[in-house]
């Protein structure tokens, strides 16, 4: 897209969305900056205190400061394994799916489905469907003869927010992944059978390479999803057993709307917000750069 | 070849890539196996919710049964006869609503804008407003509770419906984009020189080619208001409580309400589902974001 018009009246057309996005992130922001640098003894008596809170916050000695390290480790394993499961297995999945046909539609919005179920609904289904008494899950568990409780097991506690993820989310990626499937003309395929090329074959040196785009937008809303999680693991675990899954959400909001504690959730609500940031852009610059790269000389 | 392609194809469908035709020996169908289970997996937990939402607290509680034994459908009847249940959903769907027409009337212009010009700051634009993409709510659900309240919003649907603009907007922008991108310029200039004005150009000509993507963007800001809870249930009292927030009633001294929370889960799916319903055909495309 190299031929585009410079014109900065183009300005007025972009005019809608800055105000509304302005609105509804600019000035809350604002707040919670300002929040963040001060402290609070009762309704509107504040006081300054200037770099405090992010001290405490980035010192794990302190107790905000473990508190803190802990979710954030917490949430970056969670990223790291439900990355680790939902990516392969939706690419599994997304060769599986039929391409044409009437198995196309019903296919599509069973996958559809769980990605459209209000949050704490999700939460909800698990709470119960995990359970070892009344869930069908839970109970198949434990008949198997393992030892599985997620009310007070923190292994089991993970294990069910894990699972609950993966079928949650899986399929979007899977999804976006079918997306790039279908673009794939049916000629490359043909070449590929004269070829004698094995479906490994075919899988590396033709879907991978046409997965790639889609692949980014799946990781990165992935991972910023999963990191921001908040719903799911409230309703079915609250956080626990002890503070086994508790994330950087729950903990923000147990702060700020619980213990209504503005300095520290505020400052402690940046620091989250600058890591996903963090995260985000690196991986997006270093994912366009290779694209860039490997695109330029062809 | 021939005679494989037809033993195989009474058990296996005829839509799987070519390449794979070819080397498949035998009648059994590893990938329908392999989708079958994954589809089994996903409805199992639904249909547990489902069968819960027919049973009384006593059966659920006593015994594991895996479809109900004395079938009830008092759990629904009372959730459609109680308006403090059943307005929940009303609510809930009207700030839906009022999302996705904001969302999509800000973002088409911005998007036009996006793909088409060259601006002063333009990418910088482009990444922050992506950057609200991945502001955790529940960062946000302190100062917008202060940010409506002041504004005198909090308790309607305009606050939830607002609010979620942080993030539905920026994604409408995203997939708007994509879509326009896929539109040649020569359309533009044509319509220009056959002496279109450009509102004229853009509602009449140019909104039907992008039919397809307002549909999958108006798609997503559905699916992400309608899922979101923390925002929407920390921005309401009574007035515009959504359905999740009416929910945590089944929580009481008496213990869990098992099947009344079952009943309104799997009614709030029923959106959802009828959504999907009529995306079916873009949702693959969608999904993509405009961007395969």
């Amino acid at each position: 897209m190299n031929n585009k018009v410079l014109d900065n009246r183009a300005w007025f057309f972009v005019l809608p969305v800055l105000v509304i996005v302005l609105f509804s992130a600019l000035l809350p922001l604002m707040t919670v900056i300002n929040y963040s640098v001060q402290d609070t003894i009762g309704p509107n008596a504040f006081f300054w205190n200037g770099a405090g809170w992010f001290r405490d916050i980035l010192d794990p000695t302190t107790d905000i400061g473990a508190r803190f390290a802990g979710a954030l480790r917490r949430n970056l394993l969670f990223s790291g394994i439900i990355l680790l499961i939902e990516v392969p297995l939706g690419i599994a999945i997304s060769l599986c799916m039929p391409r044409k046909g009437w198995k196309v539609g019903p296919t599509l919005v069973v996958m559809a489905l769980p990605l459209l179920i209000p949050w704490n609904v999700v939460g909800t289904i698990w709470q119960v469907f995990a359970r070892n008494d009344i869930g069908l899950f839970g109970y198949t568990i434990r008949a198997l003869g393992i030892d599985y409780n997620y009310t007070v097991d923190p292994t089991s506690a993970w294990i069910t927010v894990i699972i609950m993820d993966v079928w949650h989310w899986t399929s979007l990626v899977a999804l976006l992944c079918f997306a790039g499937l279908k673009a794939i003309p049916d000629a490359f395929y043909q070449a590929a059978r004269i070829d004698g090329a094995s479906r490994w074959a075919v899988f590396v040196n033709i879907e991978l390479p046409k997965l790639r785009r889609v692949l980014v937008i799946a990781v990165l809303l992935r991972f910023m999803d999963s990191f921001m999680i908040y719903t799911e693991p409230f309703v079915v675990t609250g956080g626990g057993p002890g503070n086994a899954t508790t994330f950087i959400s729950v903990d923000l909001v147990k702060i700020a709307l619980g213990e209504l504690d503005l300095g520290r959730s505020a400052a402690l609500s940046l620091v989250y917000n600058l890591i996903i940031l963090a995260i985000c852009w690196i991986f997006f610059t270093v994912t366009t750069h290779l694209e860039g790269r490997e695109e330029t000389p062809g | 070849m021939t005679e494989r392609l037809s033993a195989g194809a009474m058990t296996m469908p005829r839509d799987i890539a070519p390449a794979a035709v070819a080397e498949r020996r035998f009648a059994v169908n590893w990938r329908a196996i392999g989708l079958g289970l994954y589809l089994l997996a996903l409805a199992l937990p639904i249909y547990w919710l489902i069968n819960m939402s027919f049973k009384t607290n006593i059966e659920i509680n006593s015994t594991m049964t895996l479809f109900p034994r004395h079938p009830i459908v008092t759990n629904y009847v009372h959730i459609f006869k109680d308006p403090s249940w059943y307005l929940g959903y009303v609510h809930s769907l009207t700030y839906v609503v009022i999302n996705v027409v904001i969302s999509i009337a800000v973002a088409l212009p911005a998007a036009y804008a996006f793909s088409r010009y060259r601006f002063l700051g333009d990418k910088h634009l482009f990444f922050w407003l992506l950057t609200n993409r991945m502001a955790p709510p529940a960062v946000y659900a302190l100062p917008f509770f202060n940010l409506y309240t002041a504004v005198g919003l909090f308790d309607t649907p305009w606050a939830v419906a607002l609010a979620h603009c942080l993030f539905n907007v920026p994604l409408a922008v995203w997939i708007l984009e994509g879509f326009i991108s896929g539109v040649p310029r020569e359309i533009d200039e044509t319509a220009q020189i056959d002496g279109y004005s450009f509102p004229h150009f853009f509602v009449k000509i140019f909104l039907p080619l992008i039919a397809n993507g307002v549909g999958v963007a108006a798609f997503f800001c559905f699916m992400f208001s309608w899922v979101e809870m923390l925002l929407a249930s920390t921005l309401t009292s009574v007035n515009a409580k959504p359905i999740a927030a009416v929910m945590t009633r089944t929580v009481s001294a008496a213990g869990m309400d098992w099947g009344m929370l079952a009943a309104a889960g799997v009614l709030t799916m029923i959106p959802g589902a009828i959504v999907i319903w009529f995306v079916r055909n873009h949702i693959a495309k969608g999904f993509a974001l405009g961007r395969v």
